[in-house]
């Protein structure tokens, strides 16, 4: 490269901190199985707009004609996942996690400034327990169900084992039904999990259709390798679990952050939702809802959606690159997809009886807001067909955040979709009105 | 007898300040290089400290230089002081400008306009530092 051409390229860059404000195209398809990719444009100030808190006061989310919401719970402490238990009982996992250090200037700024969108209350560490038995809406009772946690996400039911993914850990506690709190002594280490850093911290669970084994999601300590690739050997990845054991092999990996797992109820498989890299532009990389291919390779880091390369982390790899797998459906970019559940039977009635619930965390890396709400992705055979659609909307108002839509769990027996709210504290229920209307 | 270019206490602190981006930006620009040698991602963090380094120690000579510049506008010295008010400021905005590019991720944030821009702030350091320690031991300055 010739002096005149880099000089070129820094004036070029100068320019583009100039221009950053401006954003990019707003007519790049992002979402949908084939996703648009643009070129790779690497700002010299990254593109960083996250939405302040504002309280709800009154005011509800949004949802489709026919269908009610009410705020289930308030005043959790971070709630992030979900379980519905048979009895109707609901588990929310609240908690923060995360002990990276500060490694170099821009973690100090960004780390405070993407703080700017968060809540201040302080993580749960635990599990708390809401029964509405009576389906009204409102819970007649509210207990800590396990105390003492390191940072709960992933939550599963087998049998009468609960499972819990910690930050560091899979924990099994035995579970009868009605119970309404578990001494944290009566649970068992499964088996460590990948917990050094952190920076993406969140465990995702689920356990296999036939329950013999379990899913954790383990998602990479860095954007894309910034922390050397010496701490990412055991990121970035989906482990099989054996409960009995805690023996575990990989499962797939190059999935940069696997925020949520669920088994598809029609083929029976497993399915994720992940959250892809930042700072190679607004419409780069959409985040995705894909099947999880036993033994595939998804790209991270080297490359995205598929063989597209990635010029950052080096020494580059092109024999991974040549195995990477293009995921099955683009969420959009930077959207932050953190919640998956399958609608199956009749689901939530109307058009809403055969697809998946994404629940999206809210973007920083867009000169425009993308995600603040859960998504309806119809499905058919199984897999993704239509377009996404709004479900739950109303998070953003006048550019500010009045919720984050975190887990989302639909409960099939009762027609119910719950959806944690980390920014506001609090889960969100939703149910067809008639059903609400006969109270 | 003339007034004196500055208080004299400034004289000293103004001369420390400015050995670190001298110094800060060298370190930098061999980290770089080190980087692109062996993608190690340790020696960019090193540049990107050194950079934010120079920036903070940096600041102070600026504006020590705008003051310079502004109180000798009229005198036969005007010319070098607004040499090495060009040469500081330079330094400076450059250097903000090599701290957003580290800033970038792995390779993105050094590449060869990094190690540029690091080797140009370098040459502007090491040009005002030969400005200013030229004249120690001259007497000039009494």
């Amino acid at each position: 490269m010739t002096v005149a051409r880099s000089v070129a390229a820094a004036t070029a860059t100068a320019l583009s901190l100039v221009l950053a404000a401006c954003g990019g195209s707003p007519n790049v398809r992002d979402t949908g199985p084939e996703p648009q990719l643009p070129d790779i444009r690497q700002h010299l100030v990254p593109t960083i707009k996250v939405a302040r808190p504002t309280g709800w006061g009154d005011a509800v989310p949004t949802v489709p004609a026919g269908f009610h919401v009410v705020p289930f719970a308030t005043d959790l402490r971070i709630p992030r996942q979900m379980l519905v238990l048979p009895n109707g009982d609901v588990l929310v996992a609240e908690g923060r996690g995360g002990n990276e250090p500060k490694l170099r200037p821009k973690d100090v700024i960004a780390g405070y400034i993407k703080g700017l969108g968060n809540t201040n209350v302080e993580g749960g560490d635990r599990l708390t327990l809401l029964r509405d038995a009576n389906g009204d809406g409102r819970p007649e009772a509210r207990t800590v169900f396990i105390n003492g946690l390191d940072a709960p996400y992933g939550l599963a039911l087998v049998g009468d084992n609960l499972y819990v993914a910690e930050q560091g850990a899979l924990l099994r506690f035995p579970y009868s039904a009605g119970q309404t709190a578990i001494p944290r002594s009566s649970g068992v280490e499964v088996t460590k999990l990948p917990g050094e850093v952190n920076h993406h911290w969140t465990k995702s669970l689920t356990a296999s259709a036939d329950g013999q084994r379990l899913y954790v999601g383990i998602g990479s300590n860095s954007n894309v390798g910034e922390r050397g690739m010496e701490i990412e050997g055991d990121r970035a990845m989906v482990w099989e679990i054996d409960p009995a054991s805690g023996a575990h092999r990989t499962y797939a990996t190059g999935i940069r952050n696997p925020t949520a797992l669920a088994i598809n109820p029609w083929t029976r498989g497993l399915w994720a939702v992940a959250n892809e890299r930042d700072e190679i532009g607004a419409q780069l990389v959409p985040d995705y809802l894909t099947s999880v291919q036993p033994g595939a390779f998804y790209g991270w880091p080297w490359s995205y959606w598929g063989k597209n390369v990635d010029p950052r982390p080096r020494p580059q790899n092109p024999a991974m690159v040549a195995r990477a797998i293009a995921p099955d459906f683009a969420l959009g970019t930077h959207v932050a997809a953190l919640g998956l559940t399958f609608a199956s039977g009749q689901g939530m009635g109307g058009q809403y009886h055969e697809g998946a619930f994404v629940g999206q965390h809210g973007s920083w890396n867009r000169p425009d807001f993308a995600g603040y709400k859960v998504s309806w992705v119809p499905f058919r055979s199984g897999h993704p067909a239509g377009a996404k659609q709004d479900f739950v909307t109303g998070f953003l108002v006048n550019g500010k955040a009045r919720g984050r839509p975190v887990g989302v769990t639909f409960d099939g027996a009762r027609t119910a979709l719950y959806v944690a709210d980390d920014l506001s504290n609090t889960i969100w229920r939703v149910s067809p009105a008639a059903q609400t209307s006969m109270r | 007898m003339p007034p004196s270019r500055a208080a004299p206490i400034l004289v000293p602190i103004h001369a420390i300040l400015l050995s670190f981006p001298i110094a800060l930006f060298s370190s930098a620009a061999m980290a770089d290089v080190t980087y692109l040698n062996t993608a190690e991602i340790q020696w960019t963090n090193f540049a990107q400290w050194a950079i934010t380094g120079a920036l903070v120690f940096g600041a102070p000579v600026v504006v020590l230089a705008i003051v310079d510049a502004i109180r000798r506008r009229k005198t036969g010295s005007a010319r070098a002081a607004f040499t090495y008010l060009g040469l500081t400021a330079g330094m400076w905005v450059l250097g903000l400008i090599d701290a957003f590019k580290h800033s970038q991720d792995a390779w993105s944030s050094v590449e060869f306009g990094g190690l540029f821009l690091s080797l140009s702030c370098t040459i502007l350091a090491i040009a005002a530092g030969w400005m200013t320690f030229s004249t120690i031991g001259s007497g000039d300055r009494a």
